[in-house]
């Protein structure tokens, strides 16, 4: 996960509940219930990739002397 | 029964059989002073090693406890101008040195112990009492007030990790996230879990964490050892740091039976390092399976809505066409009714029940005798022609 996707699976599971919520309820109109359900086909593909993604990155945080931050690759 | 015991003299002594005369008999408040001067005397002023049980410390500040054995016990008192020098309450359990005087407390004529000074025997002991002086200050600032404990996110991204890079900790806190959630990103913020040393080091790497971006949850912890071991844990200064940090934050120290004071100043607290990540992430099986039932809802969500829309489409097709036959149904019966009036208006139908007329050359209809004076000709119209006729 990319920090631009931070915390968009979040987003996408709660946007898919509602829209899934929506979509169960009587009183949506036929235009709005196809709009929610490409939108709710979307965000379940996003999610999914999301769900998808590889291999933990494990990284190390060291502080130099003047103070500077330095994120490495850790070793473990 | 009891009267007849009662009557029994003592082995070996044969009690004087009567009563002394009155200026023989003691007071109680003789004999308990008397008793008190001698246990007094006994021991003086003496070391003792025993276990705290019954502590009780009063508003007024003296304490009230017992020191005992797996044989015999003591009740001890210990009044305010010693206790301030203990300085935090004594723990149930805790094995102590006490230094104090046995005496007798007049008023019940009880054996009791005045103590002046109170040890703990060990270094268990006394990082206890530590440890008990830190929670209070803690206590006192409000941090370990649970309405300040903050909740978890439910994706974390990167989470900091501060332990040591080549403990047990890190390890299973690494396979644990992959097994886990593979996708998150971990940032270990390298400190000394143990020794001297340990203290300042978790101090500055929580600091450190504190400086990261984007960072959602930070655990903090280290595998099992001993008391000694996880005492940094207990340190006053790195609760405060605990406390500081501006994300989440998850104290995982030790074994299940280990809880030190991180632990009950961070937002979470788990047994081990891994129960920390299972606390942190979400299992990613659990979460596909719930992203795949969101699916299947939303499908079925919108075919019980295209259902439902076509079944609406139905009825109001049914209304359209029950609406425009109605409205064809009338026109049409009026047709049939003016049909029917124009029918029998006919003359026709007048002539087909046997009448005929009569109409002069000019197309007149012959209404009068005088109409047709005779040797007139006309026409007689039936109801299938005309007949040329003439007036005799």
């Amino acid at each position: 996960m990319t920090d631009s996707t931070r915390d968009s699976l979040t987003t996408d599971l709660r946007r898919l509940e509602e829209i899934v919520r929506s979509l169960e309820a009587e009183d949506t109109d036929l235009d709005r219930a196809l709009q929610l359900f490409e939108e709710g086909v979307s965000r379940l593909r996003a999610a999914r990739d999301r769900l998808a993604e590889a291999e933990a990155r494990v990284q190390k945080v060291l502080e130099d002397a003047a103070g500077q931050l330095h994120v490495t690759d850790f070793e473990g | 029964m009891t009267g007849s015991l009662f009557d029994l003299p003592p082995e070996g002594q044969s009690p004087p059989s009567q009563p002394p005369s009155r200026p023989a008999a003691l007071t109680i408040t003789e004999l308990v002073s008397t008793l008190r001067k001698s246990v007094e005397a006994a021991t003086g002023p003496v070391w003792v090693k025993g276990e705290v049980t019954s502590f009780k410390a009063y508003g007024s500040g003296h304490w009230y406890f017992s020191l005992c054995d797996p044989q015999s016990a003591v009740r001890c008192v210990m009044w305010k101008t010693y206790t301030v020098k203990v300085g935090a309450v004594v723990a149930d359990g805790t094995e102590v040195y006490a230094l104090g005087t046995p005496t007798v407390w007049e008023e019940r004529g009880e054996l009791r112990m005045s103590v002046q000074v109170l040890l703990p025997t060990s270094g268990v002991g006394l990082a206890q009492l530590a440890r008990e002086r830190v929670k209070a200050a803690l206590e006192k600032d409000g941090l370990l007030d649970p309405a300040r404990k903050r909740s978890l996110p439910l994706f974390p991204v990167r989470i900091a990790v501060v332990t040591s890079a080549d403990g047990a900790a890190l390890r299973d806190i690494i396979i644990v996230t992959r097994r886990r959630w593979p996708s998150v990103r971990l940032l270990v913020v390298p400190a000394k879990v143990q020794g001297t040393e340990a203290p300042e080091t978790l101090v500055r790497a929580l600091a450190l964490v504190n400086r990261l971006e984007l960072v959602d949850l930070c655990i903090i912890g280290r595998g099992g050892g001993s008391k000694e071991d996880l005492s940094a844990f207990d340190e006053e200064r790195v609760c405060r740091a605990v406390a500081a940090l501006r994300i989440p934050s998850i104290s995982a120290v030790g074994h299940e039976t280990d809880i030190s004071l991180t632990d009950l100043v961070a937002d979470a607290r788990a047994a081990t390092p891994s129960a920390a990540v299972e606390r942190a992430l979400p299992d990613r099986a659990d979460t596909l399976r719930h992203v795949q039932s969101l699916g299947s809802r939303l499908a079925h969500g919108l075919r019980r809505r295209t259902t439902l829309v076509s079944a609406r489409l139905a009825r109001s097709g049914d209304r359209i066409q029950v609406a425009m036959g109605r409205r064809l149904e009338e026109p049409r019966s009026q047709l049939d009714r003016y049909a029917g009036q124009l029918e029998a208006l006919s003359p026709l139908k007048v002539l087909s029940r046997g009448y005929s007329v009569a109409r002069l050359a000019d197309g007149r209809v012959v209404r009068r005798k005088g109409d047709l004076p005779p040797g007139t000709a006309f026409d007689l119209t039936t109801t299938d022609g005309a007949i040329a006729a003439h007036a005799d």
